[in-house]
């Protein structure tokens, strides 16, 4: 069995110092002889993983035959977002999981070659997506983010008048705020916003639900069904000493300031943002990966992950893991701060940590960390970005009567992801999902029930 | 977009705007904010609402010219636009029938304080306004706020105008002599805690605006987290007004200065460059 091709990508000491994307993508030839390693399965369990149930074999088999054309149909059935799929999902628990070559050797490159099919598209396919025709009901998406584009796109695909409202002034959401540039070029973000457009989906920016216009004016103007992929909210912080010192940021705030409001590039854009020369991130998901990652593009001479777990344990993708070390990235695991220390004006210095030990298996399967009595010891950082996980964002929820929320404040959904209010259905962050492909794949089953919903 | 109607200059430094933006204008209530965004290179700044007129659909802004956005948006005219005009954000004013309030502010905080005053009056209150400005000058909106309210004290550093003194020197007078029955404080952090500070000495219960520094301004950043009796609680959606006897001000303050130095660069780059450049 020949090997799987490598993804190309740039030295890591010539991308850690700038924004530009880490990955370049496969050529044709290298997308070729990776496809014909498919066996293309009848019985594909690949397609098992994917939470958007992408026809894994369909999309591959015109690669093989060197015709991404056909390729992209395939792909563009299922899903309104490849290009960012095939970067950011973490295939290697999704499709490529249940690839079968994986059992005795490599899976097929599946991420690897739908972003090289979505690119393709990108480049060659010049003709606009043409938008079907209107069958003039009204739906209302509420968040612009990885949910709410992709119940918005596969509503609008079948002829509903889709409008998304977005409190922010961009789409994306967590797209656009939270992932960088290196990962997910915004130029790619927005070509698949504008292919959004071209189906006749309406954005409608700066309007938070809840607050600018509520859900009853929307029932009042018209809509028939809502679809509320309102995202996480609210980052959570340690309670600890010290977190409020200055240069202690949230993930969110750090990356917004930097993606969204383009920070790095102070002062030609407006929004501030230090750059610290010594900075800690506190976490082990994705969000922490691309904290460090970030810091370090901003001129950090020394960048720390600090995780209570091991390594192993962190849930960041594989790919970014070993991205973020090749870039300088030194790997703190079982390590918990206590503290953080102050200067005289109140800008964090250092922070005391603990050592910590795996103990027993906690509820969720992974050995609960300990901390090591008398461990103690002090890390210097002029920058600390805490990336501790979101709770779901509360002003949509608190503000919407009627809506019934779990215990965690999320939206109770149905099995048809209908909450307990008729009509109003969710995805995403705030009905319990956690990763992108995930509020991809509830948006994606949301609109179909709202098309059942709707043809009751 | 959102077009400035009019403007007014209030003082030197000081600009209001009238911009139309339909919906925050039918839904906001007093107490509550806007985040703008000048243009596409701009920062979101938040800023109070200091009046509606739902009949026309227009919000108006009030600001002091402090740092490079708030200078930049002070040179646009009526007729030009707002990038982006979000809001109302953060929790309204909990307006009850309490009796007698006094609504104490300073500097441009003063601005903002009508709809505090009409809501509280409209439920039935006594509402008596304490406002101080640091001279004469710089005393915004005196008789719109002497004709909402039920009586209007005022005070000058200098002594330029009404009584020489602060605030918290009228206050404490109104208190020695009559029964107050809640504060509302609004206005530079130092003045709000030194109000605070008082009204926990006499034991009258207080209410204080918070202006931390924000980014999204909906509950996702946590830039602007405050630490209220102990606990860190989100201005832009817990607030922006907390029981000021429990806000830890001291840390309030210093967070506000985060940014100091690279505001400064910013707002001097503007200055010497004159920039419209990266706008057109």
């Amino acid at each position: 069995m020949p090997q799987r091709i490598i993804m190309p990508q740039r030295p890591a000491d010539e991308r850690n110092k700038d924004f530009l994307e880490v990955n370049d993508g496969y050529t044709r030839e290298q997308a070729l002889e990776e496809s014909k390693r498919c066996l293309s399965c009848k019985k594909p369990m690949c397609v098992t993983g994917c939470p958007v149930e992408i026809d894994i074999p369909d999309f591959i088999k015109p690669l093989k035959e060197d015709n991404p054309a056909e390729a992209v149909k395939a792909l563009k059935r299922k899903t309104n977002l490849p290009a960012v799929c095939g970067r950011v999902c973490p295939q290697e628990k999704q499709c490529e999981k249940y690839c079968i070559l994986g059992k005795k050797g490599e899976s097929v490159a599946i991420g690897n070659l739908e972003r090289y099919t979505a690119d393709w598209a990108a480049k060659n396919l010049k003709e606009k997506t043409i938008a079907p025709k209107s069958n003039g009901i009204k739906v209302a998406v509420i968040g612009s983010g990885p949910a709410g584009l992709t119940c918005g796109g596969d509503l609008a695909k079948l002829g509903y008048q889709v409008t998304i409202f977005e409190s922010l002034h961009s789409s994306g959401g967590v797209l656009r705020y939270g992932i960088p540039e290196f990962r997910l070029p915004k130029a790619v973000l927005d070509a698949e916003v504008e292919n959004l457009k071209d189906l006749g989906i309406k954005f409608f920016f700066n309007t938070l639900i809840g607050r600018t216009i509520t859900v009853d004016d929307l029932w009042k103007d018209g809509y028939k069904a809502i679809f509320a992929g309102t995202g996480a909210g609210l980052p959570t912080f340690m309670g600890i000493e010290g977190e409020n010192l200055k240069n202690i940021y949230s993930a969110n705030e750090f990356l917004v300031r930097v993606n969204m409001m383009k920070g790095a590039k102070f002062p030609e854009y407006d929004t501030p943002i230090y750059k610290g020369k010594n900075v800690v991130v506190i976490g082990g998901g994705n969000t922490a990966m691309d904290s460090v990652r970030t810091a370090k593009r901003l001129g950090a001479a020394s960048v720390k992950l600090v995780y209570r777990r091991t390594e192993e344990e962190m849930p960041a993708r594989l790919e970014e893991k070993i991205h973020a070390k090749e870039e300088g990235i030194e790997f703190c695991p079982l390590t918990n701060p206590v503290k953080f220390i102050g200067d005289d004006n109140k800008f964090v210095k250092s922070m005391e940590c603990v050592k910590m030990k795996q103990g027993e298996p906690d509820k969720s399967g992974r050995c609960r960390p300990i901390e090591i009595e008398n461990s103690n010891f002090t890390i210097d950082a002029d920058t600390v970005v805490l990336a501790l996980g979101l709770n779901p964002n509360p002003i949509f929820t608190s503000l919407t009567k009627g809506l019934l929320l779990d215990e965690h404040g999320r939206i109770k959904v149905d099995e048809n992801l209908m909450s307990s209010l008729p009509g109003v259905f969710a995805g995403g962050d705030i009905a319990g999902g956690s990763t992108v492909i995930q509020a991809m794949g509830m948006g994606k089953q949301a609109a179909k029930s709202i098309v059942n919903y709707l043809n009751k | 977009m959102y077009k400035i109607v009019s403007k007014q200059q209030l003082a030197s430094n000081i600009t209001s705007f009238w911009l139309s933006a339909p919906d925050i204008a039918k839904n906001a209530k007093a107490g509550q904010f806007i985040i703008f965004r000048i243009d596409d290179y701009g920062e979101r700044v938040p800023l109070t609402i200091a009046g509606v007129d739902k009949g026309k659909g227009l919000v108006r802004i009030i600001f002091q010219h402090a740092g490079k956005s708030t200078t930049a948006l002070s040179l646009l005219n009526e007729g030009e636009f707002v990038k982006d005009f979000l809001g109302p954000l953060g929790q309204p004013t909990e307006v009850e029938k309490y009796g007698t309030v006094c609504i104490v502010s300073g500097g441009v905080g003063t601005a903002e304080i009508i709809p505090v005053i009409d809501a509280l009056k409209e439920a039935g209150n006594k509402v008596i306004s304490i406002v101080g400005a640091r001279t004469k000058e710089l005393l915004l909106l005196e008789d719109d706020i002497r004709k909402a309210s039920t009586e209007l004290i005022v005070a000058t550093d200098d002594g330029s105008y009404g009584i020489k003194g602060f605030v918290t020197n009228v206050l404490q007078d109104v208190i020695s002599k009559e029964k107050v029955d809640i504060v509302y404080a609004i206005g530079p952090v130092p003045m709000m805690k030194a109000v605070a500070n008082l009204t926990k000495e006499k034991g009258v219960r207080t209410l204080a605006s918070l202006n931390p520094i924000m980014v999204d301004g909906t509950g996702m950043c946590g830039a602007c987290r405050v630490t209220v009796d102990g606990k860190t609680k989100f201005a832009c959606v817990d607030g922006p007004e907390f029981d000021a006897h429990k806000v830890n001000w001291d840390e309030l303050i210093s967070r506000l200065g985060t940014f100091k130095d690279l505001e400064k660069v910013s707002l001097e780059k503007f200055q010497n460059g004159g920039c419209k450049c990266h706008r057109g």
